[in-house]
């Protein structure tokens, strides 16, 4: 079995599989009972300010929407952060490290954005020997209109100093957690970078409205009549997180600087595709919470299995083996050239790429009286509609045209060599090719 | 106290619970939870084949997804407005080898989607608030005969009166219904649906029912024309084959249909009367449900005698299986040369048959059952032929029910074409309504 030990920031973890700081790493009881099952890590439930801690509300707190037979895809959420005294969490905290010194606990942090309050928690987390801190710059509802959360998170020149203050007066590794809601990630990602954190982690959820109830006219959840804005995770949020964790790992500006890769992390492939895309390892939340601890054996077992197919023998062997390949539009190569093709024995006649293609697409799917379903070449230009339609897994492939084969559609030669948009002829700004 | 092997004829033979258990829905009725998970297995097929495979041409997929949405009325007015006793149908239809057959995911996986239970949970649901979906459209003044309120005529007579016609139904026996309510299978139609069904029907209005008004005793076509403006015949098929074999007059020796009409009439099936050997002579529907009706009675002995292969049965493969997991025995290539017995039957002869190619003969060697009921399920025949012609001895149809004669529509199992089954009788009635409305508004 693959050795699936992990390093991030010299944190040794005897997995990449960290729980995210939220109500599954609220308190001791969770975390001893997420380590026995396996988890390698977690990032404590955000903790604030000493004082009267927060009020969550006392009616319903989650919204979600689901796919067939009523999975969760999406869980929104307008929890606050810990609402238990911090001492209580840091003496929780202390006891589950010393009890558990081959996993990974971190500190996550959110106190007001004035130099004073960092520096008095920062010495106090320190004292529980927690392995680092994470700064939630994310949480989207609540604490952002107390000027928290992701209030400093869409600002870069908050990042950058609240990381300074940070490293000023904590000796182990910083954590920024960045919000997704702002245009472009890679800004207070630079900006937790020059603040001299050690890693970003991303995302923290989405600004969402899961649901309508249409009797009470309400946003859900709905409380006495009114809803807010929640943060959106889960599986339905995966590809945004990964786009952005791409974004960060491929930018000039902060290439190198480790991820901590979050956002609809519920099996051992999506793991595998955040640490591809740069991640040094995930923390999942929503899937925790959806099934219970127990997954992490799955991702365990899948993970291992797969990198021993694969011949990896240890995970920093694939960490961002996939951020050379994430390019821009215009570089992509217009020559390459394919058409679908759909495995009769394989198929079962639904006639779902025949409807998509004709009515939305491009007209290349033939069907005949007896439900034969068939592209034609001479149509199809590569859209790849039927293929996710498609209800059966591989019945509908996309095969790449041989060089030197003639494409039907355009009856032109396919081409062997590299070409994109920047050297087109059609491209009004194109440089002509070398 | 009566048990499984008191010798004769006998009531009682199972408790009052038992018998309950027993008659109970063969296919129970999915809760909202159960519905949705199996609506969410839909693919929403393109020009699905399930819907080709309906007689009646549900839009199939429409109604699942409208399920699957959460408004299961919806999907009941889609049903509905195809096939009225898309209520009826949802619980007796072989689906098996109708719109499930053919459904991608019986190719894909082996496991189609429950179309039939589907569709029981979106008409029971909209039916059960007492909704009757559909209003007349502004009165014609026409007049239309239907004769035989069985779904034939039922079909038929909702269509016309939603149309606007003032529509007759004249029914033989003492209560509408036809087969749906003296010939399914009790366990098809619990709670005595068929007639509650009818009377949902009914709610369109302009339908009046004459009970005890048979065509050929007292009412006669001529009078019928002479009267309304068009006339529908939707009669079945009344008659029974006879056995053709020595002592088919001992007692004992029934006819299935009569036996399954007094079970669905019978309002305590402790005093129902069950052999405790039944033998069972068909290979249709009738057959099986006489044979597993008996066995649910507390008959020990059911075998089904078919004179030919499995392969020919009329009745389904689930509808075999059905059989055998109720305990009965099908015997194939076997047909009765003689019941025997001293007045009442106490044996069944049988004789082995082979398909020769040119025609079913029997071998020669003969062996006996114990038989003290003997159920013919040998096919119905048509009772009235009104005077029209006849083909296959059942009466011909061109088109959409048109008979030989103008003016007169036929349809359901009396009718040539399509199979015996009810939806077929629905799709039929429905199809020969349009038309009558068609011609006597002069589009025809
Ligand atoms: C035992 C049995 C089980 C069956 N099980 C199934 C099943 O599970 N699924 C399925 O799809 N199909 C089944 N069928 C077939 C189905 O019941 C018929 O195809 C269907 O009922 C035909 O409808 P219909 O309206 O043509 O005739 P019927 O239902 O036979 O109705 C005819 C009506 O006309 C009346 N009538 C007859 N003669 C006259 C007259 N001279 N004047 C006035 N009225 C008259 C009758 O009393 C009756 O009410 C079964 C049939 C039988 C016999
Ligand atoms: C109920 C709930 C509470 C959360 N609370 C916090 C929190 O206190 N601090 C934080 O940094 N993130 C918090 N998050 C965000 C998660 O840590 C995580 O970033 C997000 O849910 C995306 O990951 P997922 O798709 O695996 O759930 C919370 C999420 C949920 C669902
Ligand atoms: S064939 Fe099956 S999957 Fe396709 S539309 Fe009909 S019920 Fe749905």
């Amino acid at each position: 079995m693959a050795d699936l030990k992990s390093n991030f920031l010299g944190i040794s973890s005897p997995n990449p599989f960290w729980l995210a700081s939220a109500p599954p790493t609220d308190k001791e009881y969770n975390v001893r009972r997420a380590f026995d099952a396996g988890w390698g890590g977690v990032v404590w439930k955000t903790l604030g300010a000493e004082g009267p801690p927060v009020v969550n509300v006392n009616g319903p707190r989650y919204g979600a929407i689901w796919g067939a037979d009523r999975r969760l895809l999406g869980l929104n959420n307008i929890e606050l952060i810990t609402d238990r005294p911090l001492q209580v969490n840091l003496d929780e905290m202390t006891r589950v490290k010393k009890d558990y010194p081959d996993r990974a606990l971190i500190a996550s942090i959110m106190v007001p954005c004035d130099e004073q309050s960092w520096k008095d928690i920062l010495p106090r987390v320190e004292d529980t020997g927690a392995d680092g801190i994470e700064l939630n710059f994310g949480c989207p509802h609540g604490m952002a209109e107390r000027g928290m959360g992701s209030a400093v998170g869409q600002v870069p020149q908050y990042i950058q100093m609240v990381t300074e203050w940070c490293k000023m007066y904590y000796s182990k590794p910083v954590i920024v957690k960045l919000t997704p809601n702002i245009t472009d990630i890679r800004f207070p990602a630079r900006a937790a970078k020059a603040g001299g954190a050690d890693a970003v982690s991303l995302i923290n959820t989405i600004n969402s409205i899961t649901s309508v109830d249409l009797d009470n006219m309400a946003p859900e959840p709905t409380i006495g009549g009114k809803g807010t804005h929640g943060g959106y995770c889960g599986p339905a949020v995966k590809p945004i997180a990964m786009n952005m964790v791409a974004e960060i790992a491929r930018d000039g500006e902060t290439r190198g600087l480790p991820i901590s890769g979050i956002g609809g992390v519920t099996t051992w492939r999506d793991a595998a595709e955040f640490m591809a895309l740069g991640a040094g390892n995930v923390q999942v939340c929503t899937a925790a919470m959806t099934y219970g601890f127990k997954i992490v054996q799955e991702m365990i077992s899948g993970l291992s299995q797969w990198m021993d197919e694969r011949g990896y023998t240890s995970i920093d062997q694939f960490v961002g083996s996939a951020v050379p390949n994430v390019t821009d539009w215009q570089y992509l190569d217009l020559n390459y050239v394919t058409k679908a093709k759909i495995d009769q024995d394989a198929c079962i006649k639904c006639g779902r790429c025949y409807a998509a293609c004709e009515d939305t697409s491009h007209q290349a799917i033939s069907m005949s009286a007896d439900r034969v379903f068939e592209v034609m070449d001479d149509e199809c230009v590569a859209c790849n509609l039927c293929v996710n339609v498609c209800p059966v897994e591989g019945c509908i492939t996309m095969e790449q045209m041989a060089p030197g084969a003639i494409d039907p559609r355009t009856g032109k030669t396919v081409e062997a060599d590299y070409a994109n948009w920047t050297t087109h002829p059609n491209n009004p700004s194109a440089k002509a090719a070398e | 106290m009566t048990s499984p092997t008191t010798p004769g004829i006998a009531a009682g033979r199972l408790s009052a619970a038992e018998l309950a258990n027993n008659f109970d829905d063969l296919h129970p009725p999915l809760d909202r939870h159960e519905a949705v998970v199996a609506a969410d297995r839909c693919y929403f097929c393109h020009d699905a084949p399930c819907m080709t495979a309906c007689p009646t041409s549900i839009d199939i997929p429409l109604f699942i997804r409208q399920i699957m949405t959460g408004t299961p009325e919806a999907a009941a007015r889609t049903i509905l407005s195809q096939n009225i006793l898309g209520g009826m149908c949802a619980r007796v239809c072989p689906t098996e080898t109708l719109c499930e057959e053919v459904c991608v995911r019986e190719t894909a996986e082996g496991k189609p989607v429950e179309i039939g239970r589907l569709q029981r949970f979106a008409t029971d649901t909209l039916m059960n608030s007492g909704v009757h979906p559909f209003a007349r459209a502004g009165v014609t003044g026409k007049t239309v005969a239907v004769v035989g309120a069985g779904p034939a005529g039922l079909s038929c007579a909702h269509r016309l009166a939603m149309h606007g016609h003032d529509v007759t139904i004249f029914e033989a026996r003492g209560k509408a219904g036809g087969l749906n309510e003296f010939g399914i299978a009790s366990y098809k139609s619990t709670d005595d649906f068929a007639a509650r069904e009818i009377g949902w029907l009914l709610q369109i209005g302009g339908i009046t029912i004459e009970t005890g008004r048979a065509l050929g005793n007292g009412l006669d076509l001529d009078t019928l024309q002479a009267e309304f403006d068009a006339v529908f015949l939707a009669v079945g098929l009344g008659g029974v084959n006879a056995l053709r074999a020595a002592g088919e007059d001992k007692a004992g020796v029934t006819d299935a249909v009569d036996f399954i009409s007094d079970l669905r009439q019978s309002s305590d099936l402790t005093t129902l009367p069950v052999g405790r050997n039944v033998v069972v002579i068909g290979g249709g529907m009738t057959a099986v449900d006489a044979a597993v009706q008996s066995k649910l009675l507390g008959a020990e002995n059911v075998t089904i005698a078919y004179r030919r292969g499995p392969d020919r049965m009329g009745a389904s493969k689930f509808e075999q299986d059905l059989a055998a997991s109720k305990g009965v025995k099908i015997l194939f290539n076997a047909m009765p040369v003689a019941v025997h017995g001293n007045g009442a039957a106490t044996e069944i002869e049988l004789e082995y048959t082979e398909d020769t190619g040119s025609g079913l003969k029997g071998t020669g060697e003969t062996f006996r059952l114990n038989a003290d009921q003997v159920f013919k399920a040998i096919g119905q025949t048509l009772t009235t032929d009104a005077g029209l012609t006849i083909d296959a001895g059942k009466i011909a149809v061109t088109g959409a029910g048109r008979t030989s004669k103008a003016g007169v529509w036929a349809g359901g199992d009396c009718a040539s074409g399509g199979d015996d089954l009810t939806v077929t009788a629905v799709a039929e009635g429905r199809d020969a309504a349009e038309d009558i409305h068609a011609t006597l508004m002069g589009k025809g």
